[in-house]
């Protein structure tokens, strides 16, 4: 038997000392600008430019680089007439690789069959984000929002290029060459080359120095109703790379035993049955560290023999400084904070002193749980460790914050970690950790595998209950919201309570994110676009020592449902339609009205339900939630019978301005309508003693198609800039669902999950 | 010794015959299509064909595929249902993340085999065991309709 005398298995809630890039100095313009091609040149710089990979495609290289046309970041052209687009994001389901090649190939010319998509290796100084201070990573629903222009300008840079050297092979000018679905045409002479034919030619070329993009009526790709998504294939024939099919020859696979309560510490461990086990290569402890955890890891070859000797550990932990509270224990906090002023997040006009007066003050409490993200494929990461640098292959959403924390525990440069981009089984937040837990855990298991030996590949595995027991769930919350109306039903005064745990506090955003004690991620969302001369919201941030993290929609999951569930109230109370209460609330902001009128329009609202058989109730709820600058109404239909909930229909209407790939925006809002009414129907996790109770798909249920209702979805059509479409279907689902629910029965539901409260 | 038939080609696996077929099918033959998800039969993304049935291959002993025709998403295309089925799923870009869709197919193309018209209440039937959180369940619902229509008329 082993003692282990000392182990650090917390999840420390000391701040990271990792520091991200400053926000750009450059303004947003000028970024744009400089990566058009010309001489700042930050991602599509000329061919020789410093960020340039090895491959030169402007001589001097080797025979195969010299054919492939590579002329920027983002573009490649290979003589078998491959047109390859490097995606600066990560695929996660959202659909960005189909975003991004569109962006490319519509100012390319390329035929869409031609184009295939990679991930970006990590490397900001090429893939930065630009809404992210040059950071390389996706979330925020920023991706289109980031890349529109700088896509369109790299293929309008390689399309500008490839013309050019036709013209200098055919001897013409460069004016009389169109293109077209891939290939150069002469129509005097009727020559035609291929972009394939024409790539080494095209490396040759310089790098122009103005780029005209199209008009968006020319537009051939962005905005068609049905392109193809570039995954589709490979996630229908079993092909498509996750981090989980990842295997490196000799690669060993790790599964760990973790304390059962949050920053419990190992205490002993007795491996003998596992390590009988035939198959298990090496049981490993290893610590953890500053939002990750240590534990016993059990290597083998094969995950299930490596599972099977992490069952087969005789653990005991010692849970003297870990958390003790339970859920029901840790609201009671929060409730203890409903009386006592927060930090002031805003204030306009003076809400208090006018609600002290009102006559009639609507006042309601909203609650809501920790949630997990619990994406299919359950968190892993494949690490190879050498002497002077690091290997990391991962469904990488956080390349420049996850390389510097693996660089800082190795003690080598970032540019020393090498990250391979791979397919993500479902994210929803939770791939992008500020504090990279589960690579730091991956990273820190391999290193003392390497301690004991084991130079090799190792991936380390979760299993289910692993993933729902890791922690980083999206907050508990609980809101207050006092509210009257005016003598012409209008919104007089609105002071609202927020009370959760902070997502920001210790991590690298903090100093961006958290302006006078308010996290605005905890806020955002509360109470915008509807009008009203008397605004209070404050924040309390109580820290309770459950890990936590940002989970699609982030604040919106919460601060709409109390938004819109306190509209529904007081429209109730002014007596007026729920619509429109809200249309006239609205007034001053035509864009969101406008939503909100095509959601109402095409559900049908103001027109009776058909009535349901027998006992059935049934109603009609609306919300309307600017996320992520796209703006979403829905409008729910529900029936109850017996206490039995079923939803029938939701309509959704979406402003996101441009759509570049509209069936995909289409895919994000009944996806992020399913995922809301996942939550919101059924999901909780629940501490007890400071562990998680939930285990399995068994214990949080995930929504299945026998729930799933009929979604339809109308985009409107904008020439705005494009905005995300990852996120913003979620937030109008609960409050919507709810207010259908009142509308039904009279029930308020003002607790998430809401099938637990709904009455027979 | 387990003599195994893996999308029609014979082969042996030697290791401990209680573990589950998903982890042979992984980490042995090397077909990573199939999903691991959950290990309790919950989610559906490791389902595989044994004769043709869908079968969930995390709680499945390899032993108990032994003289059973193996299937995956790798072979399912050799079967004429199948390859509709995946046809109508690219055709309606039923996938998100991808990740639970080898095991939506699998089961989908189980329930066209045995019912070639399926109602929603027989696809929510056939098809609830397989999660998806994506929630592209509409989709997948359209694609097995889709799949049904086009079938090639016996």
């Amino acid at each position: 038997m082993r003692i282990l005398e000392r182990f650090s298995g917390s999840v420390a809630s000391t701040t990271a000392a990792l520091e991200l890039p400053a926000p750009a100095n450059l303004s947003r313009r000028a970024f744009l600008q400089g990566v058009g091609g010309l001489a700042v040149g930050v991602c599509i710089g000329p061919a020789l430019s410093a960020c340039k990979p090895a491959s030169a495609p402007s001589g001097g290289g080797s025979a195969t680089a010299a054919t492939v046309f590579e002329p920027n970041a983002f573009v490649r052209i290979t003589p078998d007439n491959r047109v390859i687009i490097v995606a600066k994001h990560l695929e996660m389901g959202q659909g960005t690789y189909t975003g991004l090649a569109t962006l490319a190939a519509e100012e390319l010319d390329a035929d869409w069959d031609q184009v295939s998509v990679e991930g970006a290796p990590a490397d900001a100084k090429r893939y930065g984000n630009a809404q992210t201070g040059g950071s390389q990573g996706t979330g925020g629903s920023n991706a289109m929002a980031s890349s529109h222009e700088q896509m369109r300008r790299a293929g309008a840079a390689a399309r500008a290029m490839l013309v050019s050297a036709a013209a200098q092979e055919w001897k013409v000018p460069v004016g009389s060459l169109t293109v077209s679905k891939g290939v150069v045409s002469h129509a005097e002479s009727g020559r035609k080359a291929t972009f394939g034919e024409l790539a080494e030619a095209a490396g040759k070329q310089a790098v122009p120095e103005t780029l005209v993009l199209k008009d968006p009526k020319d537009f051939k790709l962005i905005g068609q109703q049905k392109l193809g998504r570039k995954d589709s294939s490979g996630k229908t024939d079993g092909s498509a790379m996750f981090t989980q099919d990842m295997k490196l020859p000799d690669m060993l696979v790790a599964v760990v035993a973790y304390a059962p309560s949050f920053g419990g510490k190992l205490k002993s461990v007795d491996a003998a049955k596992a390590r009988a086990i035939t198959g298990v290569v090496d049981v490993v402890q290893f610590d953890g560290g500053t939002g990750y955890r240590g534990g016993v890891a059990v290597l083998a070859k094969n995950t299930w023999v490596a599972r099977q000797g992490r069952d087969a550990l005789v653990t005991e932990w010692d849970d003297s400084a870990a958390l003790k509270l339970g859920s029901t224990e840790l609201m009671a906090q929060y409730r203890t904070l409903l009386d006592k002023p927060g930090a002031v997040a805003k204030h306009e006009g003076d809400a208090v002193a006018v609600l002290a007066k009102a006559g009639k003050v609507v006042q309601a409490e909203y609650e809501f749980p920790h949630l997990a993200h619990a994406a299919m494929e359950p968190m892993n990461c494949l690490v190879q460790i050498r002497d002077q640098d690091c290997e990391i292959w991962n469904g990488e959403q956080f390349q420049t914050v996850d390389q510097a924390n693996v660089a800082k525990l190795l003690g080598l440069k970032p540019e020393q970690v090498t990250i391979h981009q791979l397919y993500a089984g479902g994210s929803f937040g939770r791939r992008a950790n500020p504090k990279s837990d589960y690579v730091l855990e991956a990273v820190s298991l391999a290193k003392a595998a390497r301690a004991q030996g084991h130079k090799v590949p190792v991936k380390l595995v979760w299993m289910r209950e692993d993933d729902m027991r890791a922690g980083y769930f999206r907050p508990m919350f609980l809101h207050r919201v006092r509210a009257a109306l005016d003598k012409d039903g209008g919104i007089l005064a609105w002071e609202q309570r927020v009370i959760g745990e902070s997502i920001i506090k210790g991590t690298p955003f903090e100093p961006f994110m958290i302006k006078d004690g308010v996290d605005h991620t905890s806020v955002e969302g509360c109470f915008e676009h509807y009008a009203a001369a008397n605004v209070h919201i404050d924040l309390h941030s109580p820290e309770t020592g459950v890990p936590v993290q940002w989970w699609r929609s982030v604040g919106h999951t919460h601060t709409a449902f109390a938004k819109e569930s306190m509209i529904d109230e007081l429209a109730a109370q002014a007596g007026v339609d729920p619509f429109e209460f809200r249309r006239k609330a609205m007034a001053d902001h035509p864009r969101h009205r406008a939503v909100l009128e095509l959601a109402a329009e095409k559900a049908g609202w103001g027109t009776p339900l058909k009535p349901g058989e027998g006992k059935a109730r049934r109603g009609r709820g609306i919300a309307v939630q600017e996320s992520f600058s796209s703006i979403v109404a829905e409008v729910v239909e529900v029936t109850i019978t017996d206490g039995k909930l079923r939803v029938d229909r939701v309509v959704c209407a979406v402003d996101c301005g441009l759509a570049i790939n509209p069936d995909v925006v289409r895919a994000q809002m009944e996806g992020g309508i399913g995922f809301a009414l996942s939550a919101a129907l059924h999901n909780a996790i629940t501490l007890d003693k400071g562990a998680v109770q939930e285990t399995n798909f068994h214990t949080y249920t995930p929504l299945r198609i026998n729930e799933m209702p009929v979604i339809e979805v109308h985009i409107v059509a904008s020439p705005e800039p494009p905005t995300g479409v990852g996120e913003p279907g979620v937030p109008p689902l609960a409050p919507a669902l709810a207010n259908a629910i009142y509308a039904a029965t009279g029930q308020r539901i003002r607790k998430l999950p809401l099938v637990k409260q709904l009455k027979a | 010794m387990l003599k195994l038939n893996v999308n029609g080609k014979e082969t042996v696996f030697e290791g401990d015959p209680s573990m589950p077929l998903l982890w042979f099918l992984r980490d042995e033959a090397g077909l990573t299509g199939s999903k691991f998800g959950c290990g309790m039969a919950l989610c559906g993304a490791c389902t595989v064909h044994l004769d043709g049935q869908p079968t969930r291959a995390c709680v499945t002993p390899v032993a108990a595929a032994q003289g059973r025709a193996i299937t995956t998403i790798e072979a399912v295309h050799t079967d004429p249902v199948g390859k509709n089925v995946q046809a109508a799923w690219r055709k309606l870009d039923v996938v998100q993340c991808g990740y639970c869709q080898s095991g939506q197919i699998m089961a989908a193309t189980a329930l066209l085999k045995s019912n070639p018209a399926p109602s929603d209440a027989d696809i929510d039937a056939a098809m609830s065991g397989n999660v998806c959180r994506c929630a592209t369940y509409q989709r997948i619902r359209a694609a097995i309709h889709d799949a049904a229509q086009s079938a090639p008329k016996a």
